[in-house]
Order: C-alpha cells, then structure tokens, then sequence
C-alpha cells in the first residue's frame, strides 16, 4: 500500500510535503481534501486526522499530522538525500532551529496576511481593512528581518551550500502573501537570490505546479463557501 | 570550554532544558540571565547612556546578545557554537550525549509521534499556557494596572480548547505521549502546563487524566529535580518585589498593549 498524503495546495505546509514527495521521487496518493468547501471538517477526514487539518498522512494504519512531522518521516522512510536534513550535528541543530522558530513568526506573520487580505473578506462579505493589513505586513516585515539576520545571512541557504527542509518551510510560507498580492521579495534582493536559488534546487517546473493554484487566489474572491465552513471560520477568526 | 546553557527558570522552554540536561547527567555551565532583571530584549546603546547599571551587567547583554541574535531564552554555546530555541538544544543534547532511547525514540513512528507534538506545541499548548501569568502578573507589573477578569477566563477558555485537544489526540489512554514511557514530547508539555499553577490556575484541578499522567511525568523526571525546577515559578509572587527597568517596561509595551486588547 502506498502512503497517502491528504493535501490542499492552498496551504503552505502542504505545499512543502508536495514539493518534498515529488522532488524525491517518493510514490504516494494525492488525496485532496478541499479546504473551501470544508472537507477538511468532514468526519471521514477526522478519521485520519481529528485535529482536522492539512496536511496529514496515512501510512497503512499510521496517521500523521503536522507538516514538520510528516517531511522527518518521509525523509527517514524514503531515505532522501542528507542534505535535507544533514546528519551532521551543527547543520541537523540548525534546522530544527529555523523548523521551531517559523511556527509562530515568519509562518504566523505570513498567515496573517493571508487570512486578513483574501479569507476575512470572504467570510464576513466585506473589503479587507487596510490598518489590519499594514499590521500583519510590519510584523511580517520584523519576521523577515530576523530572518535575513539570524537564518541567512550570508549563505546561500539556511545551513550553508545546500538546500534543506528549513529552507522548503521557509518559501512555501512566503509565497503565501505574494499569491495575496503582498510581494516580499520586492527590495529585498537577498532574499530574492535565496528564493531563485531555491527555485532552482527545487526544480523551477514542480515549484511552479506546486505554487500555480496559490498564484491564482484572486479567483477565491468569487467562492462561495458552505454555510458549515463559514460559521466555523467566523469562530476561528474572531478578533 | 564546556557547554554553556543560558537560561531563567521562569520560563517554560528553559526548564524542560534544565530538567533534560540534568536528568541525563549532562554537564553544563548554567549561564543566568534573568529576564526581567538584565533585559535581554537587546539595549540599542551597550557602552553608551545606560545610567545606574553596572559595566560588568552592560558586558554580560552583550556577550549574550552575541550568544543570540534573537535574544531569548534558552540558548546554548557549545565551544564556537551557539543554538536557539528549546526543541532544537533538546534534539542536538539527545544526539551529542546519547541519552536514553524512549527521549527521541529510534522507531520510526514512535519519533514521529515525538516530532507531531512538538510541532503542534508551538501554537497551542505553548500559544496559550504561558497568558495566565501575564494577565494575572507580569502586565500588572510592568503598566500598574489589572486586567478584568473576563480577559483571565477568556485566556484559560482557548487553553481549555488546547487541553482538550492534549487529551484527545496526543495522551489518549496511554501513559504517556509516545507510549509507555516520557519522551520530550512530555517534557516539553508538562514545564508549560505548571506555568499557570504559578498563578493560582489549577489546571490540573477537574482534570484527572492529565493529572495521572503529571504524576507519571514527576516521576520519571525525579521529584527532586522537577520541584527545583519549577520553585522559582512556583513562589512567583516574589516577582512582583522586584524593579522594572524602564527602557524594559518601554520596550515591552507594544507587546502587552496587544495583549491587553
């Protein structure tokens, strides 16, 4: 049986575990589960995650939840390259170092944009607030400082010569509010070089297919959400 | 040079550094940096106009600002190395000091299960365990004022979600997280969940599952070692004797203003 990996490529993480899979080649099941039209809330899906989101795997009678989790797993059952998660020391420590701290900033941050520029706005039927978006923009801004100045630096990626899992998590996330519109990259040529440097390591034609449905959200503006879905974001996203 | 662990026991991460390090018998010089005390928030002008402080305190920012550029705790050095972020120092000490199996467990599934709740910590368990101690304490510390009662509730309402959710999927009916023995998984949950106790909110109380698998925790940890972990957080009502520096109270003030919202 082959693992199955259940996936929205609206989401970030799951962009990384797609990228990741495809990239190395390791066989697995596209099961979507379509987050705007709430399958990730079905019951059948609460079966292989109750947490109720995506990603999530199935290995047989093994689940799996959180993306992180998951690309540790497949790295180890499918045996990938080192360089993804280098089994030296210092370079293994520094990415579980990035891996923890994205969670609640350059993720976090990231999200925000996400959610106050396309999701609110579909689910209370109203424009964006633009004082909310600076908001989630500077705080992204701060993100992306501590980014540049403790992660990158000066290398060409986050561990050193090659790319790694910190620096698939890294771009996944930030191609989020640049599909919203927010272009990051602009005037930030380091993380410019970085992100084609990525691109290239990735292979810019899966990087593409992976990132195609994000960089057309302007079509989620016409979605009209199932009335369950809309009530159970309206919880979620209260202030 | 030997392995230096920066750390102030007041916080969550710190302690389940501590506790692992010691548990396991790992040498280590603990480097104090007390949080409200030396200001690790980063001093724009270190040599500069800094009255009333002393120079060695000004040099210790320093070096510790070198230490980590994100200036938070814990932090590790490790000769010419230096490390940020608990789960990271956790994962690099289990590996370098070859510490019992069942911390990281070599199975495949069992250290994704280890891995699946340290992701899921970061937003939840540790998003909200930590609010009560900042509604009930430190922002009345750092502005003079308190916070109605409804902002506690509200806090411990979302941290009753994640607990919910820490019961549900995570501990089940086993002993522990991964199995039938503690793994960092618990360790990393149990330090955040003492840090209400701290303020009087029990949440251990009325919850008698999570309570059995505290004690299980306790004891593989070592009564001895979790108390003189968690005694400065557990008598935190010392805290509010001590002098706020007021570039920290400035400092801070963006982030409990959003809090207090």
């Amino acid at each position: 049986m082959v693992v199955e990996l259940f996936l929205d490529l609206r989401s970030q993480p799951c962009r990384a575990l797609f990228i990741f899979a495809k990239k190395n080649n390791i066989p697995f099941e596209f099961k979507h589960v379509e987050l705007l039209k709430g399958q990730h809330l079905s019951e059948e899906f609460g079966k292989v995650n109750v947490l109720k989101k995506v990603p999530a795997l199935k290995d047989g009678a093994f689940t799996l939840a959180e993306s992180t989790a998951i690309l540790l797993y497949l790295s180890r059952k499918f045996n990938t390259p080192d360089h993804w998660y280098p089994s030296d020391l210092q370079k293994r420590a520094r990415v579980d170092e990035y891996l923890s701290w994205q969670h609640t900033t350059i993720r976090e941050k990231g999200c925000k944009i996400f959610i106050t520029k396309v999701l609110v706005p579909l689910v209370v039927g109203q424009p964006f607030s633009p004082e909310k978006l600076e908001e989630a923009v500077e705080e992204l801004n701060s993100a992306l400082k501590q980014f540049e100045e403790k992660f990158l630096q000066d290398k060409p990626f986050i561990v050193g010569n090659e790319i790694s899992l910190a620096d698939l998590v890294a771009i996944v996330e930030l191609m989020q509010p640049v599909g919203c519109g927010c272009d990051i990259f602009e005037n930030r040529p380091k993380l410019v070089e970085w992100r084609s440097r990525v691109e290239e390591a990735v292979g810019k034609e899966l990087f593409q297919q992976a990132h195609e449905i994000m960089l057309n959200v302007k079509n989620m503006s016409t979605t009209q959400l199932p009335p369950e879905l809309r009530e159970h974001l309206k919880q979620l996203l209260k202030p | 040079m030997g392995l230096e662990l920066y750390l102030d026991l007041l916080s969550q991460p710190c302690r389940a550094v501590y506790i692992f390090a010691k548990k396991n018998n790992i040498p280590f010089e603990f480097k104090h940096v007390e949080l409200f005390k030396d200001s690790i928030l980063g001093r724009k002008m270190p040599g500069g106009n800094n009255p009333g402080h002393s120079h060695e305190g000004q040099q210790y920012r320093e070096e510790f600002g070198k230490v980590n550029i994100l200036k938070k705790v814990p932090a590790l050095k490790d000769g010419v190395f230096t490390l940020a972020e608990s789960t990271a120092i956790l994962l690099y000490l289990s590996r370098k000091y070859n510490t019992p199996d069942h911390w990281y467990p070599s199975d495949t599934q069992k250290r994704a299960r280890v891995d699946e709740y340290l992701s899921w910590h970061h937003t939840n368990i540790r998003s909200n365990a930590g609010k009560a101690l900042w509604i009930k304490v430190l922002i009345p510390l750092f502005t003079g004022q308190t916070l109605p009662p409804e902002k506690l509730q509200e806090v411990m309402d979302e941290l009753a979600i994640s607990l919910k959710q820490f019961e549900e999927k995570f501990l089940q009916d086993k002993p522990f997280i991964v199995g039938s023995e503690i793994s960092l998984a618990d360790l990393m949950a149990i330090v955040e969940l003492m840090q209400p106790i701290g303020v009087g909110c029990d949440i251990f109380e009325d919850r008698p599952k999570l309570s059995e698998w505290r004690n299980r925790v306790e004891e593989a940890v070592g009564k001895e070692l979790f108390q003189e972990a968690h005694e400065l957080i557990l008598n935190i009502k010392e805290l509010s004797n001590i002098q706020i520096d007021p570039q920290l109270k400035e400092h801070l003030a963006p982030v409990l203003r959003k809090m207090m919202k």
